[in-house]
């Protein structure tokens, strides 16, 4: 029987286009002394420290860990660092539950970054040579598909995008604040791949976010309302072969089966109060929705159109704002994570969901290939 | 802890075609680790390797990696962006929860690649204050080498004597880069380098891959006449400032290692890319004159960037499969020995 884990922290900076304020290791350092402050611990208290961050590239320092160990305390402790493509921010957290969980350690610091004011990021995704599309060309196709399987109308994707920019009105760290955000606004923005116009895309940003969790005990005496971990999960499949789906990864799929099993839901969306999930163009929300099992093929749409994914809604998705309104790449998936926490611990502030007891953090990387997900809940589990 | 095993250690061919690719030289490589155990990617449970992109100048470089792994049907994957012994840790650490047997591990790197890995290796350092000095991995080493001979009273000599007998006991190493007979003399006449290091005295950068098969529990036995369980393993960083380092020692090495048991190895196969990293080494875990250091040649023989450190792990495997009783692997990352990493492993009766 693996250790009860526990979030007992949660720290992130303020999203947004350039951080010039603060250094890679100041950007760190902030999220990490907020998660810790949270958690009514000191630097001393942590045992080991888990890092991620997407391509090293994006900001020019290869392998980080090595120059932020005295940044986010790891100074004489155990520090690793994690790398899974865009769902790195997750797959950080998992391996760091796994701390827990495993009985390695009782109290761990994770921190996933993204400083991409640093560097080119489209430059990066192409690794410097010409023809890069960046990551929307590649997803736009899949998109494509995805509206002709489906049938979806055009007004669901700019849906999407007003929602979670309104939702990141109520999220003081979110990077775009847009006050009067509309659907009218969004269609008249430019094609940037289409279907996706330029604001049904997330913004470039430098952001840190950090969690601290621990043990049963730990979490028992938490200072404030702990998340329970109540199952994590993640998979990969090949990114490229003939009749692979895309659109519907399998890996999605199974990864969001083995999580619901650890953490007993059996109808997602009545099982789940709240979800984070990582959706960076408008349209991935719909299309996770169908892969996450909250609709049936080809019904995704249909929960954003009816409301029900607002705040209001019953399956509020992405009340942060979500990646919509801030994409550190690194730190995204973590803050997806870090959000469900927040928002089972009631700590979610204007943005909260009330009655959150059973939250999915989700996070995805690659050609849609790379999955990380969580189970967070109110309730030991 | 749940008892977790090395019962397999495979490492790509030192010749490789020009231009070959990571996940060309992997493929073999992770066929070969499973199918000596009779495994296919099909028993395994959980996949964790390390790589790093900047040594091919490259982006998400490990996602094609996932092409040697058979990530299809999905798999229960993850890639830390380290040497490949901390995708070990990863693993063993997965394997503790029990619902998971079979873990495979490898890693990959191009060093060799690389126009100047001391330039490459640059990039590690904090980019605002030590990066822009210019000072790579090779002169901090030569700050380090200058600080333990001065502390402890050894000579050039002395890192030639290292040197010369690596090379000689990698003769029996097919994985070596520099093997033979070479005299301590004939090597200290030669010109400095930096410092009072010697060309012969830094590992040259290979390429490579290597991959270990991990079992938890009888399971082991049951593939392996020999298992070599892990009977410690830990990691640790020490600050990352050369300036506020005793360069001299490896407090990071000395915890590591009291964490993993290291004491009373037979064996200790270390990641002392630099001559005089093994004295560093062997002074902070301890070794005693009678423990057997480097029989494979060690990393100064041969540095396959991301690899040298799980190469490590899987020669003192390879020892206790062949009857050795208690074997040390050790991983190093970052300047002068900055990150260690050492997993005890040992031989049940």
């Amino acid at each position: 029987m693996a250790e009860r884990t526990a979030v007992v922290g949660v720290g992130q900076t303020k999203l947004a286009k350039c951080r010039d304020d603060v250094s890679l290791a100041g950007l760190c350092r902030e999220a990490a002394q907020r998660a810790l402050d949270d958690a009514e611990m000191t630097w001393k208290h942590i045992d080991a420290v888990v890092i991620g961050t997407a391509p090293d590239i994006f900001e020019g320092v290869m392998m980080p860990e090595v120059y932020l160990a005295d940044a986010v305390g790891a100074a004489g402790k155990p520090i690793m660092r994690v790398h899974t493509a865009g769902s790195v921010g997750g797959s950080t957290a998992v391996v760091a539950s796994h701390l827990i969980s495993s009985r390695v350690h009782e109290r761990v610091l994770t921190l996933a970054f993204e400083k991409q004011s640093e560097g080119d990021t489209n430059f990066a995704f192409s690794s410097g040579r010409s023809g890069g599309v960046g990551a929307g060309g590649y997803f736009a196709p899949h998109i494509r598909a995805y509206i002709e399987r489906s049938g979806a109308p055009d007004y669901v994707g700019p849906m999407v995008a007003v929602k979670d920019r309104q939702n990141a009105l109520k999220n003081p760290y979110a990077h775009l604040q847009i006050p009067d955000i509309s659907i009218e606004m969004v269609l008249e923005s430019p094609f940037v791949w289409d279907p996706i116009h330029r604001l049904e895309s997330c913004p470039t940003s430098d952001g840190a976010c950090a969690m601290v969790l621990t043990d049963e005990s730990g979490g028992r005496r938490s200072a404030r309302p702990p998340a329970w971990v109540h199952g994590t999960a993640v998979r990969t499949e090949l990114g490229w072969f003939p009749g692979r789906d895309p659109v519907n990864p399998r890996a999605g799929r199974d990864c969001s089966a083995d999580v619901y099993k650890q953490a007993g839901v059996t109808i997602p969306r009545e099982d789940i109060d709240v979800a984070e999930i990582y959706v960076p163009f408008s349209w991935y929300e719909p299309m996770w929705m169908e892969n996450l099992g909250f609709a049936a093929v080809g019904e995704g749409w249909k929960l954003t159109e009816s409301g029900a994914t607002s705040m209001e809604g019953d399956i509020p998705i992405n009340p942060s704002g979500g990646v919509l309104s801030s994409n550190p790449i690194g730190a995204s998936g973590m803050l997806r994570f870090a959000e469900a926490a927040l928002q089972v611990r009631g700590l979610a502030g204007e943005h909260q969901i009330d009655g959150a007891r059973r939250a999915l953090g989700h996070a995805y990387g690659g050609a849609a290939q790379y999955f990380a997900m969580w189970i967070v809940g109110s309730e030991m589990p | 802890m749940r008892d977790v095993a090395i019962v397999s250690f495979a490492q790509a061919p030192l010749d490789q075609p020009p231009g070959q690719t990571e996940t060309l030289m992997l493929i073999p490589t992770i066929t070969e680790a499973l199918g000596s155990v009779g495994m296919t990617r099909r028993d395994v449970g959980f996949t964790c390797s390390g790589s790093a992109d900047y040594l091919t100048g490259g982006t998400f470089t490990f996602v094609q990696m996932l092409e040697a792994a058979g990530a299809w049907p999905p798999i229960s994957e993850s890639h830390v962006e380290m040497d490949g012994a901390w995708a070990l840790y990863e693993a063993w650490v997965r394997l503790q929860h029990g619902d998971v047997d079979v873990a495979l591990v490898f890693s990959s790197g191009r060093a060799a690649l690389s126009t100047d890995l001391r330039e490459t290796l640059l990039f590690q350092f904090d980019p605002y204050y030590l990066s822009p000095l210019g000072a790579d991995y090779v002169s901090l080493a030569a700050l380090q080498a200058q600080a333990v001979l001065d502390r402890t009273g050894h000579t050039e000599r002395d890192l030639a004597e290292i040197v010369a007998a690596r090379r000689r006991a990698a003769k029996d190493n097919p994985y070596a880069a520099v093997s033979g007979d070479f005299a301590a003399d004939d090597l200290l006449a030669k010109d400095p380098l930096v410092g009072v290091l010697r060309e012969h005295d830094i590992g040259p950068p290979v390429d490579g891959a290597a991959a270990i098969v991990l079992v938890a529990g009888d399971r082991a036995k049951d593939v392996c006449d020999r298992p070599a369980w892990i009977a410690g393993i830990d990691h640790r960083v020490d600050p990352h400032y050369p300036g506020v380092r005793d360069l001299s020692t490896s407090p990071s090495t000395q915890v590591a290692g009291e964490k993993a048991r290291a004491a009373d190895v037979e064996v200790a196969e270390l990641t002392a890319v630099c001559s005089h990293e093994e004295l560093i080494l062997a002074e902070a875990l301890g070794l005693g004159a009678g423990v057997r250091v480097n029989p494979s040649g060690g990393a100064v023989v041969g540095n396959p960037t991301m690899v040298t450190g799980l190469v490590r792990i899987g020669e003192a495997a390879r020892q206790v499969m062949n009857g050795c009783g208690r074997a040390l692997g050790h991983a190093s990352s970052g300047p002068c020995l900055q990150q260690n990493l050492v997993c005890v492993v040992e031989g049940r009766n």
